[in-house]
């Protein structure tokens, strides 16, 4: 969806929450998560009855249970391949995808490709906690390398996957990140990925209180937030510490560095252009702590969305054509066998 | 009743008259009279055989002969050239009377290369008709076919009346004006021996030069050779002196009520069948797919038809696949996802979440050998069980089959119903056999079926919330609440939900209650469809033979045989395999012997000993071939005699 109308009568945040009493630990960051959505839904000018949220498995699937919209809980992974039908059926819904790291990138890892390379016009928000909560605390594929879980007592040997970068490989047209305590920005990020039409990805750094309790906290931490954060905004140079950090293009080894600010000359600092895919591939992976974690929206290059490109095309193939069935029974090469009296 | 045959715009330069001037000579197979022969073309899978067949089938039913064919081709697109494993057949069995079956053995065979008649051989009717192409036995093709000799010249083929002809020589000097390479000029063989078969057969050339001006339409050069070399094999047949078999096979059109018939497979009636159910229910149809052999033609088919409210996705798996159509389903559509048996075992969790949340699916299953990979392009029946059974949890869903190419159009229309009636994924079972074999169809009137129109609950209650399986006392049916709808917003899901409210409900007499809920409301599916009818012969008597999907064509005919020789056997085919009808248990138990033949090890006779607690036997085959007429004879002969 990419248009805000206010003609049918504004919705408030509670007309938004469904009666159901959520379920998840108490500290969860889901908690916040869930809050920022309902509160920015009429921000939007969403209608519930338009709107369905469809969901995998895993802790943050169980979302679609406590918004008064239309909801499917599915299977694990699956959500986009639901998502999917219900968009192609219904173009007119809204559609959001609430998935996990495991969920979204792990035993569905191939759907989300395939949803993103298409461009289905849906937002999907993948809290990423690096664990596996819901099965009690195992690695997931975005836990860092030496995770110690019950199925990697000796910590994990793998090399986790960087969603938004996966995201960015896939042919994503929007990505975007943000945290589930940045109440603040996070209505932001939401509102520009609910606005794009096609497919929107959103990494939400979610922080599992019981399995993984402050694994993002070096970068999330509120005090030192303004160093170990930089929040990108499409058109301004890429600024950080409160203006006095910026990020420096180096031509020469065509990479990113951390440049001081002195006196507010900014003349060194790249400006944002969340259109250049290239730029883009060098935020969703630049190096913590080395550099600061890049929020916001990265990398918005709209194109066709997939729904939109079917109806086109449908529109094309049945212009000229006259629906008659009977016909259709008989297309191809007939006889008749006539009675003789 | 007596009837004329008539294709419409078919009319081609007097074949009919000249060809009924030759005079036969000798005994020959397919004597003027005869009432139907089976013909097989065989030859490397690069030699168009399939395409052959095709158009040798048009014209036989063009003809006006009752016809069933039976398509054989090795998984490998193009296997390499000559190999024994790279042959591809097709039979056609046709008659002036009712053909049910492609036949049990081919009286002729036409035999493109040595490995096609190795392969072939042995099916051949002792006495039949060999054509083979003496072009094709060079040293190469005959080692790589492991021939140590030349069987045109061992003797070996003494059995059968064998015309030797060299159809590569006589193709390339048909098309040499044309100035084509070799290799493409070779690859008119095909055309060339279809045009020798329709000579044999007294067939019309003018169908199947619509069709090659069609299919290569502004390629003048190809589409000329092509109809160079059918009317080059066409005319050899006409005046070359011939000594022996080739003479010509003089059929009488079968009778057929009247009315207008074109031919169809399988896969193309079920795809028609679909978009009726969708045009019955008055919802747009969603098909989620995803390519595998045998069951992509039926994505094919609907892909083409977007005007009639059709929307097809290639998903990226299996999963994907059933997963959109479900989301579909959710959204309002008939949706409908289809595959064959490695790909129904993927999608088998998400069968699960359509049974637990109560959407409307067809789930179409065309059969092939197993298990695993198993055998792509062959035939089978061997997913009953996984049909029936194969889910976790307690998970019913209503099975139904198709029997015969034809019977899928109205199968698909049963399966739109029952899904929509009952908001129940259901299965339907085919097998590639069905899928790929064309049949005669008397072309029905779309306007004569019964609608069975959709209404989405759209009424908010008194009081709360709505609850999403608030149900039909009746069918036990939920309603079907269209996203979209104001007031009425709701979530489903795998999860258990109460039976009051819909919301997550993990009690125990809740989870009792749901779950005896979704198995009566299948069970209660046996009261609103058909009694079981017995096909033929008595409703009680010393034997019946039951079964279900292709076995039709040959359990048929075979009962028709033992019943002509005085055997007083009955035939029961089996539409409704979950739930079965009310009367199938009262019935079986009304005979004394029932012999179920399968191309399984015997999945249906377990469900009817389950079900019924009746001494169902088994008859079975499991080679990746349909059941020949006398297989099942010899097991009905010698059941009667025990």
């Amino acid at each position: 969806m990419n248009e805000i109308t206010k003609i049918a009568p504004a919705t408030t945040p509670d007309d938004w929450a469904s009666d159901q009493e959520v379920r998840w630990c108490p500290g969860c960051g889901d908690y916040a998560i869930l809050k920022a959505v309902q509160r920015t839904m009429p921000e939007l000018g969403a209608r519930p009855e338009n709107t369905v949220f469809v969901s995998g498995i895993g802790c943050s699937s169980r979302f679609p249970y406590y918004m008064e919209t239309y909801g499917f809980h599915t299977i694990h992974g699956r959500a986009p391949g639901v998502a999917t039908g219900v968009k192609l059926a219904n173009p007119e819904l809204d559609v959001w995808i609430i998935t996990g790291d495991g969920d979204g990138l792990s035993i569905g890892g191939n759907h989300m490709m395939h949803l993103l390379r298409r461009n289905l016009d849906c937002q999907v928000l993948l809290f990423n906690n690096e664990i596996y909560g819901l099965t009690k605390g195992q690695y997931s594929p975005t836990s860092r390398t030496g995770t110690r879980t019950p199925t990697s007592p000796a910590g994990s040997l793998e090399r986790p996957v960087a969603p938004c970068a996966f995201a960015l490989g896939a042919g994503a047209r929007f990505i975007a990140r943000t945290i589930d305590t940045a109440q603040k920005m996070m209505p932001e990020v939401l509102k520009r990925a609910y606005l794009h039409k096609g497919a929107s990805f959103v990494e939400i750094y979610q922080n599992c209180v019981v399995y993984n309790d402050g694994v993002f906290e070096a970068f999330t931490e509120k005090k030192s937030s303004a160093l170990t954060q930089i929040w990108v905004e499409h058109g301004k140079p890429m600024l950080f510490a409160n203006g006095t950090r910026g990020l420096r293009l180096n031509r020469d080894r065509l990479r990113l560095e951390v440049v001081q600010v002195v006196d507010g000359d900014v003349s060194q600092v790249m400006v944002h252009d969340e259109t250049n895919k290239t730029i883009a591939a060098m935020l969703v992976e630049m190096p913590f702590p080395e550099f600061p974690v890049a929020q916001g929206v990265l990398y918005c290059e709209p194109a066709t969305s997939f729904d939109q490109a079917m109806e086109e095309q449908g529109l094309k193939l049945v212009a000229d054509k006259v629906a008659d069935f009977n016909a259709l029974l008989r297309r191809g090469q007939s006889w008749e066998v006539k009675s003789e009296a | 009743m007596a009837t004329a045959v008539q294709a419409p715009g078919t009319a081609v330069e007097g074949d009919e008259s000249r060809a009924k001037t030759r005079v036969k000579t000798g005994a020959a197979p397919g004597e003027t009279g005869q009432e139907s022969v089976v013909v097989r073309f065989a030859g490397d899978s690069g030699d168009g055989m399939q395409l052959t067949g095709g158009q040798f089938t048009l014209s036989t039913a063009l003809a006006g002969n009752d016809l069933a064919t039976f398509p054989d081709f090795p998984a490998e697109i193009r296997a390499p050239q000559g190999t024994l494993f790279g042959v591809s057949a097709f039979q056609i069995h046709f008659g002036s009377s009712r053909v049910d079956t492609a036949g049990d053995e081919p009286d002729v065979l036409l035999a493109m290369n040595p490995a096609a008649l190795k392969t072939n051989l042995p099916a051949l009717r002792r006495g039949g008709l060999l054509i083979v192409d003496t072009g094709a036995f060079g040293d190469r093709n005959l080692q790589k076919a492991h021939y140590a000799a030349n069987p045109l010249h061992d003797g070996s083929l003494s059995p059968y009346q064998l015309l030797a002809l060299d159809i590569s020589k006589q193709t390339l000097e048909s098309v040499k004006a044309f100035g084509l390479g070799n290799k493409d000029a070779l690859r008119c063989k095909n055309m060339w021996t279809l045009g020798l078969a329709l000579w044999m057969f007294g067939r019309k050339r003018g169908p199947i030069i619509d069709w090659l001006n069609a299919k290569f339409g502004s390629n003048q050069l190809l589409r000329e050779a092509n109809i160079a070399a059918l009317n080059a094999g066409h005319a050899y047949g006409e005046t070359a002196e011939l000594a022996g078999p080739v003479k010509q096979f003089r059929l009488a059109p079968a009778d057929a009520e009247p009315g207008l018939y074109r031919t169809v497979t399988g896969a193309d009636a079920l795809a028609l069948g679909l978009v009726a159910g969708a045009k019955l229910s008055g919802l747009p149809m969603f098909f989620g797919g995803y390519p595998i052999t045998p069951a992509s033609a039926i994505l094919h088919a609907l892909a083409r038809l977007r005007e009639f409210d059709v929307t097809t996705f290639q998903a990226e798996d299996e999963i994907a696949a059933i997963c959109a159509a479900i989301g579909a389903a959710y959204a309002g559509n008939l949706a409908v996802t289809s595959s064959s048996g490695p790909g129904i075992a993927l999608k088998s969790e998400a069968m699960g979440l359509a049974v637990m949340t109560e959407l409307p699916l067809v789930i179409v299953n065309s059969q092939r050998g197993g298990p695993s990979t198993g055998l792509p392009t062959k035939t089978e029946q061997s997913d009953l069980y996984q049909a029936v059974y194969g889910r976790n949890g307690d998970t019913p869903m209503p099975v139904i089959a198709a029997r015969s190419p034809s019977d899928c159009f109205d199968v698909a229309i049963e399966a739109c119903r029952l899904a929509l009636a009952f908001m129940t994924p259901v299965m339907l079972l085919t097998d590639g056999y069905i899928a790929n074999a064309a049949e005669p169809w008397k072309v029905p009137d779309a306007d004569a079926y019964k609608p069975f129109p959709v209404q989405f609950h759209e009424d908010k209650p008194e009081t709360g919330k709505l609850n999403p399986y608030l149900r039909d006392p009746q069918t036990l049916k939920r309603v079907w609440v269209k996203p979209g709808t104001p007031g009425l917003m709701h979530r489903i899901g795998g999860i258990e939900k109460s039976y009051d409210t819909g919301n997550i409900d993990y009690s125990a007499e809740n989870h009792q209650k749901m779950t005896d809920t979704r198995k009566a409301k299948i069970d209660g599916i046996a009261r609103h469809i058909p009694a079981q009818t017995v096909e033929e012969g008595p409703e009680k008597g010393p034997l019946v033979v039951v079964g279900w999907g292709s076995t039709y064509g040959p359990i048929r005919q075979a009962v028709s045989h033992v019943r002509a020789a005085g055997h007083d056997v009955a035939h029961v085919q089996i539409r409704y395999l979950w739930p079965f009808p009310e009367n199938l248990g009262d019935l079986l138990r009304g005979y004394e012997r029932v012999l179920v033949p399968e191309m399984n090890t015997g999945q249906l006779k377990t469900l009817l000993r389950d079900q019924f607690l009746v001494d169902a036997k088994s008859l079975n085959k499991v080679s990746g071939q349909p059941f020949r007429i006398s297989e099942i004879e010899g097991a009905i002969m010698e059941m009667l005699n025990q």
